[in-house]
């Protein structure tokens, strides 16, 4: 039992991170209704920003924050260069602009500070911690640890601020959100520098442990069965989909995996995920479409 | 009628065109403060088309904008409603997921005075701002008779009562200038009674000046002092209902007779 427990909880905490990615595509589609296949370079982006800063002798908190006004930085040229002359366009357009955008931000990152692969020590050994009669990693609590603060933070900027109310709004009519005098300008630089900054988190922790390197911007593949298992449209959906997936792909390699002669973590969740697109394609917590005509 | 006061909303050789084609051609009239103007016309005559000119939704190739005594080029929707312009739609743009208050409270989005930092943590100025902001919204909502919804999401009520939330959002800003897009579209009698009866509230109570668009003549006859009739984008009327009515031009294009 205490190992079925330790499989489990091992395989939460990890889902944690797989959450982090998710809900950084979740902020970006909420407000915009643009799928951003460019999630996963912009946290290859935030990482290697910080790791090349921390290797040029910053302070860790100079780094961080340095790191994050890039992210910032780099939202505003892209309302400004991409987003704002593609309004009313449709999602396929959005789509491919992202998907064009997602080798642009790896190639400037890639040209800015190198290709080498950095190694990462946020200082955390990854030591198993005995709690309660099971061994959990140090690392792994540790990055939950900071996925709650930061979505913590998130709900707090969404449900208790002004701010939050006209993203909101934003995410829910456009007109609407214009005619009671909402920037949507500024609204989109906001939400795509918090989803930098949701990138950044995911990259320090995904690049602490993967190292620092390119395939990083890979990791948008791990969140997209995510999404489609808690729902494209809610933060709450992307943490329970994120640790449904942790948990039952671990469940599955310790427990399916010697019958189905093992490696099947990597797939797992996938088939999950097409489950779930037969059985409930909004996802858990997504909004149907209801649409009226 | 006195002309010494100037008036409110000035528009001036206003032309609109989309990829050549015209949606408004070289119209303008004023707005005197604290009237109500009915906009009206058949389908297609530019009447939303106007009202998008008004708050920026729309920035029109030629004319001129004159609000509280500022000329514009065009207006942005922003500035429009920094400058006291709120409006409603006529297919209802409403923030269907968000319950009555939250959508009402959205009209107060440019009165709030505290920072995000501020409100996450409900520090300094936040609580009483969010008190204050909160006051209004409540004032609008005992307003508009729209206390038992208070917290249920707006896709959920009927479509009258979502005209009305609509109009409540609106509201909430306190705005000099009300732009109504056909408010009473798709309302039975009854319902229709009830709007106009807010509308002229708004009107005699906030002394807040509408422009409105209305297809119901027996509406527009009995609530506006002013109208201001509209065909193929260009003005073809323009004076009070009863003067308005007689017109010639008015009479065939409402009725649909043959012109020329």
């Amino acid at each position: 039992m205490s190992f079925f427990m330790e499989v489990l909880l091992g395989g939460l905490l990890a889902g944690v991170m797989y959450s982090l990615v998710a809900i950084g595509f979740v902020l970006i589609y909420k407000a915009s209704g643009v799928f951003n296949f460019a999630q996963g370079s912009m946290v290859l982006f935030a990482a290697l920003t910080f790791v090349s800063l921390l290797e040029r002798g910053l302070p860790f908190w100079l780094a961080f924050v340095l790191s994050l006004l890039s992210m910032l930085l780099l939202a505003l040229l892209l309302e400004r260069l991409v987003l704002r002359h593609l309004v009313n366009r449709p999602p396929i357009t959005l789509f491919m602009a992202t998907l064009g955008l997602s080798y642009v931000v790896e190639g400037v990152a890639q040209a800015l500070w190198g290709a080498q692969v950095h190694g990462l020590d946020l200082g955390i050994e990854d030591t198993p911690l005995e709690l309660g009669g099971l061994m959990l990693s140090r690392f792994d609590l540790f990055a939950a640890g900071s996925a709650g603060l930061l979505v913590l933070l998130l709900s707090l900027l969404f449900n208790k601020t002004r701010i939050g109310l006209s993203l909101r709004a934003v995410a829910d009519d456009q007109l609407a959100a214009l005619a009671v005098g909402i920037r949507l300008q500024r609204m989109w630089v906001l939400v795509w520098a918090v989803a930098g900054l949701v990138g950044l988190v995911a990259g320090l922790l995904w690049g602490a442990r993967l190292g620092v390197q390119f395939s990083l911007s890979l990791i948008v593949l791990k969140a997209l069965p995510v999404l489609i298992i808690g729902g494209f449209t809610s933060i709450g959906g992307a943490i329970v989909g994120g640790l449904i997936v942790g948990a039952s792909e671990k469940l599955a390699e310790v427990y399916l995996g010697p019958l189905l002669s093992g490696g099947i973590e990597n797939w797992f969740p996938y088939v999950l995920a097409l489950l779930f697109l037969l059985l409930r394609p909004a996802g858990l917590f997504g909004e149907r479409a209801i649409e009226r005509v | 009628m006195s002309q010494t006061v100037a008036p409110l909303l000035s528009l001036a050789h206003i032309s609109l065109s989309f990829k050549g084609v015209k949606a408004v051609t070289d119209i303008g009239f004023d707005v005197a403060e604290g009237e109500i103007c009915a906009l009206i016309g058949p389908n297609g005559a530019g009447k939303s088309s106007l009202l998008n000119v008004i708050n920026g939704v729309y920035q029109p190739q030629q004319g001129e904008i004159r609000f509280a005594g500022r000329a514009r080029r065009a207006m942005q929707p922003h500035e429009a409603a920094v400058a006291g312009i709120a409006r409603t739609f006529q297919n209802i743009a409403l923030f269907k997921g968000m319950s009555v208050l939250d959508n009402i409270l959205t009209g107060r989005n440019l009165a709030s005075r505290s920072s995000w930092l501020e409100q996450a943590f409900r520090l300094g100025r936040a609580v009483a701002d969010e008190e204050a902001q909160r006051a209004v919204a409540e004032e609008v909502i005992a307003f508009l008779r729209l206390q038992a919804w208070r917290h249920t999401p707006v896709g959920q009520l009927p479509y009258g009562l979502q005209k009305r939330v609509e109009l409540g959002r609106a509201l909430a800003a306190r705005p000099r200038l009300l732009l109504l897009d056909e408010p009473m579209a798709g309302m039975n009698r009854e319902e229709k009674r009830e709007m106009s009866q807010f509308i002229r509230e708004v009107n005699q109570v906030f002394g807040t000046t509408i422009v409105l668009i209305e297809h119901d003549i027996g509406v527009v006859m009995e609530l506006s002092d002013h109208v201001v009739v509209l065909d193929y984008g260009r003005k073809i009327g323009d004076g009070e209902p009863e003067a308005v009515r007689a017109l010639p031009e008015v009479i065939a294009a409402y009725l649909g007779q043959q012109r020329h």
